[in-house]
C-alpha cells in the first residue's frame, strides 16, 4: 500500500510530537512540575501513529495508563494535554483526570485509563454502537502485554466475536508489565495464537517500523470496517523509559536500553526509509522537527501559565443533574 | 525501634513468614524487582524464595480468588491488591465468595486470608488510584477491615491479621508509608476491635480513621494551644469497630467530631455518628460533626486534591462548631 506524501509527513510529525512531548514531560517531572504517576510512551510511537493513521475523528480509541501517544496520534490538542498534566483547569479534563485519564470525546478519544484492561470492554460497546448505528466506524482499544491477562480483556474479545462488532484490539508488547517480563506473565508460548483462538485474525508488526504497523493495522481495521467482526494487531517494541517516571529499572538487561534507543527507533527508521525512497526530503523532516520542538516548548510555557482550578470546582461535573438538593 | 510504616509492614511480613510456613505472599510485582511500587515486600524473595513469594500476572480476580481458595485449603496467603481501587476488577471473589464461605457453608470453612491494599489521596494519583472505599468493605459481613495510622499499629495489626482465621482486608494509606514512630520489638500483636486513645482530653472527642487519626492528632495540638482539651481516638479496626471506647470517650467529653477521608454517603463517619446518636444520645451536648471528603471522585490536580482531602483546619473548624453549639 503506498502512502501519500502528505500522510507520510503527518505520520512523521505525529511520531516526533509524541517523542518530544514525552521527553519534555519526563524533564518537567524531574523538575517536580507534574504530579501523580506518569507512564511514558517514548519508543512505541509508531504503534499509535500507524494505527490511528487509518482512523477518522468519529472512529474511537480507548487507551491505557501509557496513553499520551495514543491521544496525540488520534488528534488530541497537545497544549490541552500538557495543561492537563500540569493540573490546570484549562486542561482537556479540567485537571481532574491528569496523565492517566487524558480524554477528548469529540475527537473519538474515550480516555486513557488507570485500570489495566479497563478499556477493551468499553471499546466493544463503542463498536456495538457503530454496528447498530450502521455508521461504518470502528472502535480501537490499546492494551499492553500485561493487560491481556485480565479477565476483562478475555471477556471483551469473546463478546466482540459473539456480537460480531467492529472492534480492533491493538496489543502492544513492550516486553514488560511494570517489571514482570512477558515470558513469565503470559503462560503460553504464542500470544498471537492465544488471541486468534477467540475467533478473529491478528496481524503482526514490528513496532519500531511505522510502515509495518501501518500495514498490519490497515488490514485489521479494514476487516472490522467491512463488517467481518473484530480483528487484532500485535506490535512489538520496547519502551525507552521506566514503567513510570522514577522507576529505577533494575529488571533491564545490560545494554538493553542503549540497544533500544540506538537500534530500534521508529524516527530513525522512518528517516532512513525516506532517504532511500526520496518521498519526503531530509529538509522537510528537519523542518518538521523544528516545528515540533517549538510546539512543545510553547505548550509547556502555556501549561505553566495556565489557570489552576478554584476550590468550588471540586464538586463540579460529578453529575449532569443531581436534582434540586445538590 | 524507630521505623516507618513501610518498614514495619515489611518487617512483620518477614517475621510472620519465618514464624509460619503456611504464610505465602502473592501479587503483582511483589517478588521480583524492588518489592512493589513502594518496596513494601522488598527482600522477601531473597529470604523465602519464589515458592512462597509469588509474582502473579495482572489478574486481580484470580489473585484474590486464588488466595481465597488457598486459604480454604490450608495456606495463609497475604495477597496484595496494589490499590484498593482495583477492587472494582475483583469484587465478586471477595464479596460473594470469600466473605460468604464461613456462613453459607454452615461454619465449616476457615479462610485465613489477608488482602493488603493501598488506600487514600494526597499523592496526585487521580480518580482511579486514590480512593478509600473501606466503608464499602466494612459493610460486608464475613470480612474484617483494618486501617492502621502508624508503624506500631501496622505491625501489631498485620501480625494479628495474618494469625487469625478470618479474611481481613488490611488498608495501607499511601501517604503514611514514610511516617516513622517507635515500634515494639519482637512478638507484637494488637487484637482487633480495640481503639487506641491517641491523646486524652476532656472537652471534645476527635475520632479519626487511618491517616485522619494523624490529622486529628495535629488538630488536637492546635486546639490545645487555644486551651481546648481534645481527646483523639483511632478505632484502628473498622470492622469490628470498638463502639465501647468511642462511647466512653463521648460520655466524658459530650462532643464528637468524626474524621474520615472517604466520601460522605454511607461512610465510616456516618456509621460512627449514627452509632453514637443511637447509643450515646444522652451524652451529647452538641450534634456530631462529620468531616469527610465531598461526594465526588478524587481529582487528580493537587490544587483540588488538597481541598478534597479533609485538612487539620477542617477538623479544628468542626470542633469549634461543636464547642460553640
Ligand atoms: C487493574 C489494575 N491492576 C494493576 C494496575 C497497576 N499497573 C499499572 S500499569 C501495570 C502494568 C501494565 O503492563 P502492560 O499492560 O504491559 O502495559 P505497559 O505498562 O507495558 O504499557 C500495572 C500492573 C492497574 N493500574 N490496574
Ligand atoms: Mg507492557
Amino acid at each position: 500500500m503506498s502512502i501519500p506524501t502528505e500522510a507520510l509527513s503527518d505520520a512523521y510529525r505525529l511520531m516526533k510530537t509524541i517523542r518530544e512531548f514525552e521527553e519534555r514531560v519526563n524533564a518537567e517531572i524531574m523538575n517536580g512540575q507534574i504530579p501523580g504517576f506518569t507512564h511514558l510512551y517514548t519508543g512505541q510511537e509508531a504503534n499509535a501513529v500507524g494505527v490511528c493513521a487509518h482512523l477518522d475523528t468519529d472512529d474511537t480509541i480507548i487507551s491505557t495508563h501509557r496513553g499520551h501517544g495514543h491521544c496525540i496520534a488520534k488528534g488530541a490538542d497537545v497544549s490541552g494535554m500538557m495543561k492537563e498534566l500540569f493540573g490546570s483547569s484549562e486542561g482537556l479534563c479540567k485537571g481532574k483526570g491528569g496523565s492517566m485519564h487524558v480524554a477528548d470525546i469529540d475527537k473519538g478519544i474515550l480516555g486513557a485509563n488507570g485500570i489495566v484492561a479497563g478499556g477493551p470492554p468499553i471499546s466493544v460497546g463503542s463498536a456495538l454502537a457503530a454496528k447498530i448505528r450502521k455508521n461504518g466506524k470502528v472502535a480501537v482499544s490499546f492494551s499492553g502485554d500485561g493487560s491481556v491477562n485480565q479477565g476483562t480483556c478475555f471477556e471483551a474479545m469473546n463478546m466482540a466475536v459473539v456480537l460480531k462488532v467492529p472492534a480492533v484490539f491493538v496489543i502492544e508488547n513492550n516486553y514488560y508489565s511494570e517489571h514482570t517480563n512477558i515470558s513469565y506473565a503470559v503462560g503460553c508460548d504464542d500470544l498471537k495464537a492465544r488471541t486468534e483462538a477467540f475467533g478473529f485474525p491478528v496481524f503482526v508488526a514490528d513496532g519500531a517500523d511505522f510502515f509495518a504497523v501501518h500495514e498490519a493495522a490497515g488490514k485489521a481495521i479494514a476487516h472490522a470496517r467491512a463488517g467481518n467482526g473484530p480483528a487484532g494487531v500485535f506490535a512489538e517494541q520496547g519502551r525507552y523509559h521506566g514503567h513510570f517516571v522514577g522507576d529505577p529499572q533494575h529488571y533491564r538487561g545490560e545494554g538493553e536500553l542503549d540497544d533500544l534507543r540506538e537500534n530500534r527507533c521508529c524516527l530513525k527508521n522512518f528517516r532512513a526509509r525516506m532517504l532511500e525512497s526520496g518521498e519526503v526530503s531530509e529538509d522537510v523532516l528537519d523542518g518538521i522537527d523544528a516545528e515540533v520542538m517549538a510546539l512543545i516548548e510553547q505548550a509547556t510555557i502555556d501549561a505553566k501559565a495556565a489557570a489552576r482550578p478554584t476550590p468550588d470546582q471540586v464538586t463540579e461535573d460529578v453529575y449532569i443533574n443531581y436534582g434540586a438538593g445538590a | 525501634m524507630k521505623m516507618s510504616v513501610r518498614e514495619a509492614i515489611n518487617l512483620t511480613l518477614h517475621e510472620e513468614m519465618a514464624r509460619d510456613p503456611r504464610v505465602v505472599i502473592m501479587g503483582e510485582d511483589v517478588a521480583s524487582g524492588q518489592g512493589g511500587v513502594y518496596g513494601v515486600t522488598a527482600g522477601l524473595t531473597e529470604k523465602f524464595g519464589v515458592a512462597r513469594v509469588i509474582d502473579t500476572p495482572i489478574t486481580e480476580s484470580a489473585i484474590v480468588g486464588a488466595a481465597g481458595g488457598a486459604a480454604l485449603t490450608g495456606l495463609r496467603p497475604v495477597a496484595e491488591l496494589m490499590f484498593i481501587d482495583f477492587l472494582g476488577v475483583c469484587l465478586d471473589q471477595l464479596l460473594n465468595q470469600i466473605a460468604k464461605f464461613r456462613y453459607m457453608f454452615g461454619g465449616q470453612a476457615r479462610t485465613p486470608l489477608v488482602i493488603r491494599t493501598m488506600i487514600g489521596a494526597g499523592e496526585g494519583t487521580g480518580p482511579q488510584h486514590s480512593q478509600i472505599l473501606y466503608p464499602m468493605l466494612a459493610a460486608i459481613p464475613g470480612i474484617k477491615v483494618v486501617a492502621p495510622s502508624n508503624a506500631a499499629d501496622a505491625k501489631g495489626l498485620l501480625a494479628e491479621a495474618i494469625r487469625q482465621d478470618d479474611p481481613v482486608v488490611f488498608c495501607e494509606h499511601k501517604a503514611l508509608y514514610m511516617d516513622e514512630c517507635e515500634v515494639p520489638e519482637g512478638d507484637y500483636v494488637i487484637p482487633f476491635g480495640k481503639a487506641r486513645t491517641v491523646v486524652q482530653g476532656t472537652d471534645i472527642t476527635l475520632c479519626g480513621l487511618s491517616r485522619m487519626a494523624v490529622l486529628a492528632d495535629q488538630a488536637a495540638a492546635e486546639l490545645a494551644a487555644e486551651g481546648i482539651s481534645a481527646e483523639v481516638i483511632d478505632p484502628r479496626t473498622l470492622s469490628p469497630l470498638d463502639e465501647e471506647s468511642i462511647l466512653a470517650s463521648v460520655s466524658k467529653t459530650g462532643r464528637l467530631v468524626v474524621v474520615d477521608e472517604s466520601n460522605p454517603l454511607c461512610s465510616m463517619a456516618s456509621e460512627i455518628s449514627g452509632m453514637v446518636a443511637e447509643f450515646g444520645f444522652d451524652y451529647l451536648d452538641a450534634p456530631v460533626q462529620r468531616v469527610t471528603a465531598p461526594h465526588t471522585p478524587v481529582p487528580a490536580t493537587p490544587c483540588l486534591e488538597k481541598d478534597y482531602v479533609p485538612s487539620v483546619a477542617d477538623i479544628v473548624r468542626a470542633a469549634k462548631k461543636a464547642l460553640a453549639y
